[in-house]
């Protein structure tokens, strides 16, 4: 808001600011007031209300079979989807960035449509597919094959939704590198593969790593697609996301509170990670701006 | 250009961070997940899956414990009950939809029979199949109010008046929101000497008194109790009770109207199932246990009314008051009737949300 308050008079070259003092501390008020209501209070409520019966019972929300489950199942969803994105944005953004092809656009606008879709429907989908009334689902029931309300349907869900991170990230970066650093070393005998590790892959590092720490936040955070399909069989099918409101709807509010401080603490420490990436290394993660 | 095989200063910190930042990536999940592989599940002989509706979290944690032990000392094999709970309408898609339930638990009849409709995965007499209707337990509504119930509510007819807010989970997913309509419905109809159309024009005052509509009846209990809303939560008898050991008695009452709904919960086989996954047999004896002495005092705990009062103990009995309860296939006929008249799309529900707007 203070920022709208420096921008608006441009074109009055004699003072850059023409509020007075007075307005311009009380619009700064109201967006840190905001701040603190909507973003600062919630987060903070989340570890008052984890540790409001003290240390003890926060830690007895973990030393639990169900809890354990929910961790084991959110790690092992996130160790899939994560890589598997991270392959596929790679050869995505590098076949869009790289090359000219037809059905270009077409490519880029489906690597998009999770963005655009609510997670429910990406998770009905799949219920409509492999579901025991869907498309393939008969199919699969006799050769006794479970995909949803199972982890193959928990991890397909996880990999539509968290889909676009690495392309969208990369492509742009990509393309704005141009192709003249490969060109060159393609002229001085390097292989293809040599050219992709050695000249294109350092030059993304960056990005590629501040892509995946968003993926792997949201890979774990996701509740609506995954809520659909899990089937909510405790031990089994449930992430530390859908964890947190079973516990919340059996009035266990601080064991709720604790697991939701853990998925609290997963996301300060991805935004920690990504202030240092973009203050250490602006130019390498986004495309503006870099000079090269 | 050539960084990589001459790395300036700049570059050569720029490697240490991202070793740095590379070893906290890996870090974090290994952390989170040391203690959880090294604790490991318990391995189990075999496994069943029981989808039940929503209020039953608690009761289904006992009945599945003693039933393990029970199992255990009969047969010698370790047997683990896994639990799904969730507005019985859901459940029912769920399981529709492909969930590999073994047993069905669920809060109203034609929701069994939609799983025997739509999914063939029961056979469509499963009523027949077990004691009692497949009702090893029956409840009730009754109201929870606030402390000192300061709208003075003590019956259905007390509902629609226009200060009153009632807390009601949606009756298109929900057993329990299905049994209050149906309840409210009921009363209407006998104390109108049985005019239909007034019973129809009573609830549908009701529900103009509905400020929120959850998907369950543990949705809407956390709304009326832990979030503060509404005057009245008609609700499962042991979920009004359940609400008093949880935020303890100081803050709400109990009100029982005179008359209420006689609320059948059934179970049922899920015979496509059990024959795909080889449980049957424990499958059987696991809906055989519902009826035996140690659960039935199981149900009376948990504010259940039980078959077989006798294996209840008297302090539980004593819990559950009198109510005149009227069954509603006597009103109005057959569940498949009463699913289609009330609920199924174009029902009494809908053509009385779409009056009310």
């Amino acid at each position: 808001m203070s920022e709208i308050a420096t921008d608006l008079p441009r074109h009055q070259p004699a003072s850059v600011v023409t509020e007075g003092g007075l307005v311009r501390g009380l619009l700064i008020a109201v967006a840190i007031v905001f701040l603190a209501l909507f973003l600062v209070l919630p987060l903070a409520t989340v570890f008052v209300q984890a540790f409001a019966k003290g240390w003890d019972a926060y830690l007895a929300a973990f030393h639990e079979a169900d809890a354990h489950a929910a961790i084991r199942l959110t790690l092992i969803t996130a160790a899939i989807a994560v890589p598997f994105n991270l392959v596929f944005g790679i050869m995505a953004s590098w076949a869009i960035a790289k090359f000219e092809f037809a059905g270009k656009n077409l490519l880029v606008t489906l690597i998009d449509l999770p963005f655009s879709v609510s997670p429910v429907v990406s998770g009905l989908i799949y219920v409509l597919v492999f579901g025991s009334q869907g498309l393939i689902g008969p199919w699969l029931l006799e050769h006794d094959i479970q995909i949803i309300f199972a982890i193959p349907g928990i991890v397909l869900a996880t990999i539509f939704v968290t889909f676009p991170f690495v392309a969208r990230q990369l492509i742009p970066l990509m393309q704005e590198q141009g192709t003249a650093e490969e060109e060159a070393a393609l002229t001085l005998g390097a292989s293809g593969w040599h050219a992709f590790r050695t000249v294109t892959l350092p030059n993304i590092r960056w990005g590629l790593l501040y892509s995946v720490l968003l993926c792997n936040a949201r890979a774990m955070g996701e509740f609506g697609a995954v809520s659909v399909v899990s089937g909510h069989i405790r031990g089994l099918t449930n992430t530390l996301p859908l964890h947190v409101e079973i516990l919340y709807n059996e009035y266990n509010f601080v064991a709720s509170f604790a697991v939701a401080s853990l998925l609290a603490g997963l996301a300060l420490v991805t935004l920690g990670l990504k202030s240092l990436l973009e203050w250490r290394y602006a130019g390498d993660i986004a495309a503006s701006g870099r000079r090269h | 250009m050539l960084s990589e095989t001459h790395p300036t200063p700049g570059r050569r910190s720029l490697t240490l961070s991202a070793r740095l930042a590379a070893a906290l990536l890996l870090a974090g999940p290994v952390f989170l997940a040391g203690p959880v592989f090294l604790a490991g599940p318990a391995r189990a002989d075999s496994e069943l899956l029981n989808v039940s509706y929503d209020p039953t979290r608690e009761l289904y944690k006992d009945i599945n414990a003693a039933f393990s032990a029970d199992w255990k000392a009969k047969t010698g094999e370790t047997v683990t009950v896994r639990a799904s709970h969730g507005g019985s309408g859901s459940q029912a898609r769920t399981v529709i939809d492909g969930i590999p339930a073994d047993v069905v638990t669920l809060g109203i009849p034609s929701d069994i029979d939609a799983i025997s409709r739509l999914a063939k995965k029961i056979p469509a007499d499963w009523r027949t199949k077990l004691p009692n209707e497949g009702l090893p337990y029956t409840s009730t509504v009754v109201f929870l109010v606030r402390k000192g119930n300061p709208k003075g509510v003590k019956d259905w007819g007390d509902l629609v008046k226009p200060d009153v807010k009632v807390i009601t989970p949606n009756p298109k997913t929900s057993a329990g929101g299905r049994w209050n309509f149906l309840a409210a419905w009921g009363y209407a109809y006998e104390k109108e000497a049985k005019n239909a159309d007034k019973a129809n024009a009573f609830v549908g005052e009701l529900y103009k008194n509905v400020p929120v509509l959850d998907t369950g009846a543990r949705g809407s209990t956390v709304t009326f109790a832990q979030r503060g809303l509404g005057d009245v939560l008609p609700t499962w008898e042991n979920e009004a009770y359940l609400v008093f050991d949880e935020f303890g008695r100081d803050k709400f009452d109990v009100v029982v109207p005179p008359t209420s709904i006689y609320a059948e919960p059934p179970v049922a086989l899920v015979d496509a199932n059990v024959d795909r996954r080889g449980t049957r047999k424990q499958a059987e004896a696991y809906l055989q246990f519902l009826y035996s002495d140690a659960a039935q005092a199981i149900f009376a705990k948990h504010h259940y009314r039980p078959l077989n009062r006798a294996a209840a103990k008297p302090e539980h009995l004593a819990q559950l008051p009198e109510v005149k309860l009227f069954k509603i296939e006597d009103l109005q006929g057959s569940w498949d009737d009463i699913q289609k008249k009330n609920f199924d799309n174009g029902g009494l529900f809908d053509q009385l949300s779409k009056a009310g707007r």
